[in-house]
């Protein structure tokens, strides 16, 4: 479980070719072959470039890019459904790269849990069979795995439905069979391949809602692949942006949506509802020197969206924000709520202007 | 100019040097090997001793209900059990029974044989390209080899008589379950088969609850065309001495009895039905849940 303190998963320059020789190729890539140049001269595919990627423990980590990007190769190192060409990822401080068979197959049963796409589950068998797969795989007794299968297809909303097929499911059920199967298993790491982008958009919020509400109990360590920044934003703890096979950024939601490391990454953010994601902390104006403590306060950390529908009931004027600990660090008005929610330059500016804040 | 005309053959002698001394190698082999060849397949000879005394012994009346049972438990389809029926009544009727029951006998030990040979060597061949590339040949000569010419070896390897009879229908009614075994395996979806390396199967786990179970209705289907060709097998079969529906057709041949080679003919045609309809609806009711309900 994961209170036995994971040390969460930490990828060290990770390198991924594809083709008949792949590793002959790493040091060319390491000395800044490009992608193309590899495809056109040599015929192999750069999947993934240098790959470095620290991921807490009982945090959702989401790793975002388009088709193509090697999201999905990525994910796939962590459990070594893939073999890297070079690098280290290291689970718990140790390096699945190295293991043998026995320990990689104990390993892939017992730390890690992995939702797919397409859903994977097996047609001849029921849900229930279907959640139980895990815990058979490792041996555990019908009687005993059917109990944990039952209480999680209770907690993913699909009491009753346990003798269904999986054929006779909607897509949003199959990947709650999906998700009750991983997290059967109990193991810390909790792998997710895309898991919702097959789905449609208001089952996929709802899944959303139910992942959410289960990682505020078991707080296992999430990795979420996604090609949603919508979605990635609202799941992530800490989000990794993806391109031909590089991390070109890496932060909380906020860094990505404030400060877009190159023009790629600010063109998906310009689509972002901002409302949801930024807070009353980035955007507030510095203290005046004047401010009474009569003014209504609001926290520091709340959203934009937030901000203004507690501001909808109060009184004209400034709000003080403040943190925690209820000291004041700053005032909002309306306005410039408003005016962060629609992404005005002003805003940007202010938030670029004043990066202490935002730590 | 004359080799343009006639093609230049090996010379005469030496051609049939040639086949004398593959022949009296064979003819040695068989003298020095056959007596423990033929005790290999003795546990063969009672099992095929032992559901022959079955089918036949056994009163009709209990024979028709298994075999009916057996019909509504693979198709749940009451008109797939009142053709089998009605099929037996008249086979009986017409007196037939005895050498249909033989036939019958006959065909069930030679698909369990196809089974129990056909099963394993169609998951090797899965598993391995290597294998494939070995296997693959072989069968295509099983199944376009004139079967009289492999009745040969077989004859005189181990006489005239059921074994070699259920040997030669074996060779030529297997081909079909190892091909799709292999299909079978071959295509069971990759998602699946990558969810099941996640959850760290081993390799037996992988193939009994992932890849075996998802291969099943083509394998159903390779059984089904098994159990086809080896009911066409059974005239030849019976030139060897195997005895059922055939031996009354090669006396019909024989001696031009036309209405005795029809009504018996017709007797490999009702069971082939019979054994075709019911396996058919065992398979789809495995696909039952295959089939996609919500779009």
């Amino acid at each position: 479980m994961a209170e036995q303190g994971l040390g969460g998963i930490a990828v060290r320059n990770l390198y991924k070719i594809f083709g008949a020789d792949p590793a002959a190729y790493v040091d060319a890539v390491r000395n800044g072959l490009t992608k193309t140049e590899l495809n056109d001269a040599h015929g192999h595919v750069l999947g993934l470039r240098d790959i470095n990627l620290d991921i807490k423990s009982g945090c959702i980590q989401v790793i975002m890019g388009l088709s193509g990007s090697g999201k999905s190769t990525l994910i796939r190192h962590i459990n070594r459904l893939i073999d890297p060409t070079a690098g280290e990822v290291l689970v718990d401080g140790v390096d699945v790269v190295k293991m043998n068979k026995d320990e990689l197959r104990n390993f892939r049963r017992h730390q890690t849990a992995m939702v797919f796409q397409k859903f994977a589950l097996l047609p001849h068998r029921s849900v229930l069979d279907n959640t139980v797969f895990g815990l058979e795989v490792q041996g555990i007794g019908r009687s005993k795995a059917i109990d944990v299968a039952m209480r999680w297809l209770e907690r993913v909303g699909l009491k009753g439905f346990e003798h269904r097929y999986p054929n006779q499911l909607s897509g949003g059920m199959q990947q709650r069979v999906g998700l009750a199967r991983a997290l059967s298993n109990d193991a810390p790491v909790l792998l997710m391949d895309e898991a919702y982008s097959a789905l449609d958009p208001l089952i996929r919020m709802d899944m959303q809602s139910v992942l959410l509400d289960i990682q505020n109990e078991i707080k296992k360590t999430i990795v979420f692949i996604t090609h949603d920044l919508d979605e990635a934003l609202r799941l992530g703890d800490q989000i990794a942006i993806l391109r031909d096979g590089e991390v070109i950024q890496q932060g909380t939601s906020q860094d990505i949506v404030l400060r877009p490391a190159d023009q790629y990454v600010a063109n998906f953010v310009k689509e972002v509802n901002r409302g949801r994601v930024v807070q009353v902390e980035a955007i507030m104006a510095p203290l005046r020197s004047r401010t009474g403590g009569e003014q209504p306060t609001i926290p520091a950390n709340v959203t934009i969206e937030e901000a203004i529908r507690a501001l909808v009931s109060a009184p004209d004027g400034d709000v003080t924000v403040v943190d925690p600990s209820g000291k004041p660090v700053g005032t909002v008005s309306f306005r410039l709520l408003a005016g962060a929610m629609v992404n005005s330059r002003e805003v940007e500016h202010r938030s670029f202007d004043a990066p202490a804040i935002v730590a | 100019m004359e080799w343009f005309y006639k093609f230049p053959h090996m010379d005469d002698d030496a051609l049939r040097n040639l086949k004398k001394a593959i022949d009296e190698g064979f003819r040695a082999f068989t003298r020095a090997y056959g007596d423990t060849i033929e005790s290999m397949f003795s546990p063969l000879q009672s099992f095929l001793l032992a559901a022959d005394r079955f089918m036949t012994q056994t009163p009709w009346p209990i024979i028709t209900a298994i075999i009916l049972t057996i019909a509504w438990f693979a198709s749940r389809s009451v008109k797939i059990v009142l053709s089998c029926l009605i099929t037996l009544l008249l086979i009986g009727y017409f007196d037939m029974w005895t050498d249909t029951m033989r036939t019958v006998a006959m065909i069930f030990v030679c698909t369990v044989l196809s089974i129990a040979v056909g099963l394993p060597i169609g998951i090797l061949m899965a598993r391995s390209n290597g294998v494939k590339r070995v296997v693959n040949p072989i069968l295509d000569v099983m199944q376009t080899m004139p079967s009289f010419v492999y009745l040969i070896p077989v004859v005189m390897l181990l006489g005239i008589g059921r074994v070699p009879g259920l040997i030669a229908v074996v060779i030529y009614a297997i081909p079909p379950m190892i091909r799709l075994t292999d299909l079978g395996i071959r295509l069971v979806d990759k998602d699946v088969l990558e969810a099941a390396d996640a959850f760290g199967t081993s390799e037996t786990q992988k193939l009994f609850k992932v890849q075996l179970p998802l291969a099943l209705p083509t394998i159903m289907a390779g059984i089904n065309q098994t159990i086809m060709m080896a009911l066409a097998m059974v005239v030849v079969a019976s030139m060897i001495g195997v005895q059922g529906l055939g031996q009354p057709v090669l006396k019909a041949i024989a001696n031009q009895y036309f209405t005795l080679g029809m009504f018996n003919g017709l007797a490999i045609v009702g069971i082939a039905i019979i054994f075709d309809r019911v396996s058919q609806a065992y398979g789809k009711r495995l696909q039952k849940h295959r089939e996609i309900v919500h779009g």
